[in-house]
């Protein structure tokens, strides 16, 4: 797997954690086809791997199949009728596609589903339990504890999970997740629909449990500069293939990424049309 | 006015109604869990009761062991039900669906009236005495017996979706499937645990009843009688369903009552519930409790 980006070398900040020694990766993607009701193709040749303990983060426009990709790692394809139909997925040395989303979760994969998908009808805690559904150890109590430690504003909140804020409801699926205490994380766009604070605390928790837990991140992002700035790593898809990756350092610097998913860009402003002719003739590939 | 008889009959309502509350949650159980309406809800009291009967007459068994072996072999027997005809169902239209349980339901009529005959047949006595007195009143030990068994169940209920993994795990599943799954809970797992319990339920009301009517096909008009309460308490909520329950057991009677005092136009019990359920749903077209999602995006 080489791809363009890659022999750039890392930038300070990220360097201690990026040039540590090449070890097996936690999950690897192998060219999956992912296709939808037998007919749709959305992922066409999809790579990507996810070293151990790392933030990773998985970047692109909408439609780009992003959600598929997570969805195909986690199983939870087989409820929307999608199927992987070519490649490997890799998780710790086994090969998990095909295997049912609930076998998926006790072998250590958790998604956090975008749009938080908390059980609106249960409360905080019952949530809370519900996420250490596939546990059977004594020690779920101290967990709830502990995830009530990371977001103590929950703690509060003792009625309906339904009538939480937005926020409020985000912070609860991550920490439900913590339940779990999964290997890997599959984040799908956490910040969709906060206000900008809120993304920020959002993001610096993610951060927290990657540190603290030692948990590993796959985060799909639309808000790809915070995004870049959380993640180690990161990969750039566009219909259904990665078309770019490197440390999220070189991503961020590198012109295209600035021009189509951090703004700015390196000159003046372009008028729609120009922009247009431009991605149709860099698109990447 | 007949006060001794209205009293009577008002327990008589509490009693019946409280049963009917039984089979009304493990007929929401399954509603909420996979969203199939089951018309043979009625048919496992039928078979719940016959399996009972059979082991306590044929067998010679004593009831504190027959009445578990049922218990177990409803559990089974939901389960089956649910693997074998259910689950190819699923992902198909409601109507088929529902059509699937209409069918079981006349299949497990004719082979009960097969095996056992059409006669109603009365149980072994169960308990020493036949009635108890209290507040003057004999009452007969199997309706104090049943209510105790219906209030235990209506607990245990609470306790199982408030408490219990597996519990949590259902409410969950009805919530929304594709998040349980996403939470490591094995929908099939819970679709077929809720066949399980509500079969076996259906079976303790099956039972109860068997014990103080006798055991025949009229037992299987329960499944019927259903219908207003969850409807009245609104089809997913399990809450709704023991207040439906006992709101049409007791409205049944108070019809009786009326009907017998001044009326005197005889059937009054049987069609009541269902006018009162036609006057709650103009009112509240989602049941008394049926609940509407929160909405917050």
């Amino acid at each position: 797997m080489t791809h363009a980006a890659t022999a750039v070398p890392a930038a300070p900040k990220s360097a201690a954690q990026a040039t540590v020694p090449a070890r097996a990766p936690l999950l690897s993607v192998n060219n999956i086809e992912v296709v939808y009701n037998d007919v749709i193709l959305v992922l066409r040749g999809l790579s990507l791997e996810v070293p151990e303990g790392e933030i990773v983060a998985l970047l692109g426009a909408n439609g780009a199949g992003k959600s598929t990709t997570l969805k195909a790692i986690s199983g939870l394809l087989k409820t929307e009728d999608g199927e992987v139909t070519r490649g490997d997925i890799t998780f710790a040395g086994e090969r998990i596609n095909g295997i049912d989303p609930d076998a998926i979760v006790r072998r250590g994969i958790f998604q956090v589903m975008e749009g938080r998908r908390i059980i609106g009808d249960m409360t905080c805690q019952e949530n809370l339990r519900l996420g250490a559904f596939t546990r059977s150890d004594g020690a779920v109590k101290n967990d709830i504890d502990m995830v009530y430690h990371y977001f103590p504003r929950l703690k509060e909140r003792t009625g309906l999970a339904g009538y939480l804020s937005g926020g409020e409801q985000q912070m609860l699926a991550i920490g439900r997740a913590m339940m779990a205490r999964p290997k890997l994380i599959l984040m799908d766009e956490p910040s969709m629909g906060l206000s900008p604070l809120m993304v920020k605390e959002v993001f610096s928790i993610i951060q927290r449990i990657n540190r603290d837990l030692g948990v590993t991140i796959l985060l799909v992002e639309q808000n790809a500069r915070m995004a870049l700035q959380a993640a180690v790593r990161g990969y750039i898809m566009e219909s259904g293939k990665v078309v770019l990756d490197g440390t999220a350092e070189d991503l961020k610097n590198n012109e295209d990424v600035k021009e189509f998913y951090l703004g700015g860009g390196n000159e003046e402003r372009k008028s729609f049309k120009n922009l247009k002719s431009f991605k149709r003739r860099k698109r990447w590939i | 006015m007949n006060f001794e008889l209205l009293f009577q009959l008002l327990i008589n309502g509490v009693i019946v109604g409280a049963l009917y509350g039984v089979v009304a949650m493990s007929f929401v159980l399954i509603y909420k869990a996979s969203r199939i309406v089951n018309f043979a809800q009625g048919e496992f009291l039928l078979i719940g009761a016959w399996t009972c009967w059979w082991l306590l007459t044929s067998w010679q068994l004593p009831f504190w062991i027959g009445f578990p072996i049922t218990l177990a072999f409803m559990m089974a027997f939901g389960i089956l039900l649910q693997v074998v005809v259910l689950r190819p169902m699923i992902g198909e239209p409601i109507i088929s669906v529902i059509m699937v349980t209409i069918g079981l339901s006349i299949v497990f009529q004719a082979l009960m009236k097969w095996i056992f005959g059409v006669f109603a047949k009365p149980f072994p006595p169960i308990f020493a005495s036949q009635t108890m007195s209290i507040f003057g009143l004999d009452v007969q030990t199997v309706y104090i017996a049943s209510l105790v068994v219906s209030l235990l169940i209506m607990a245990g209920f609470g306790w199982f979706f408030k408490y219990s993994k597996m519990g949590l795990a259902m409410r969950a599943t009805a919530f929304d499937q594709q998040v349980a799954q996403s939470l490591g809970i094995s929908v099939r797992q819970v679709f077929a645990m809720s066949w399980a319990i509500s079969a076996m339920v259906s079976a303790v009301a099956g039972v109860v009843v068997g014990v103080v009517n006798g055991v025949s096909s009229a037992l299987s008009f329960f499944g019927i009688k259903v219908f207003p309460a969850v409807i009245l308490g609104g089809l997913d909520s399990v809450v709704g369903a023991v207040l439906g329950g006992l709101i049409v057991g007791l409205l049944e009677n108070f019809a009786h009552f009326i009907d017998s005092q001044w009326l005197n136009w005889g059937n009054m019990y049987e069609i009541a519930p269902f006018y009162v359920l036609i006057i709650i749903l103009m009112i509240k077209p989602y049941g008394l409790f049926g609940t509407k999602d929160i909405e917050r995006v």
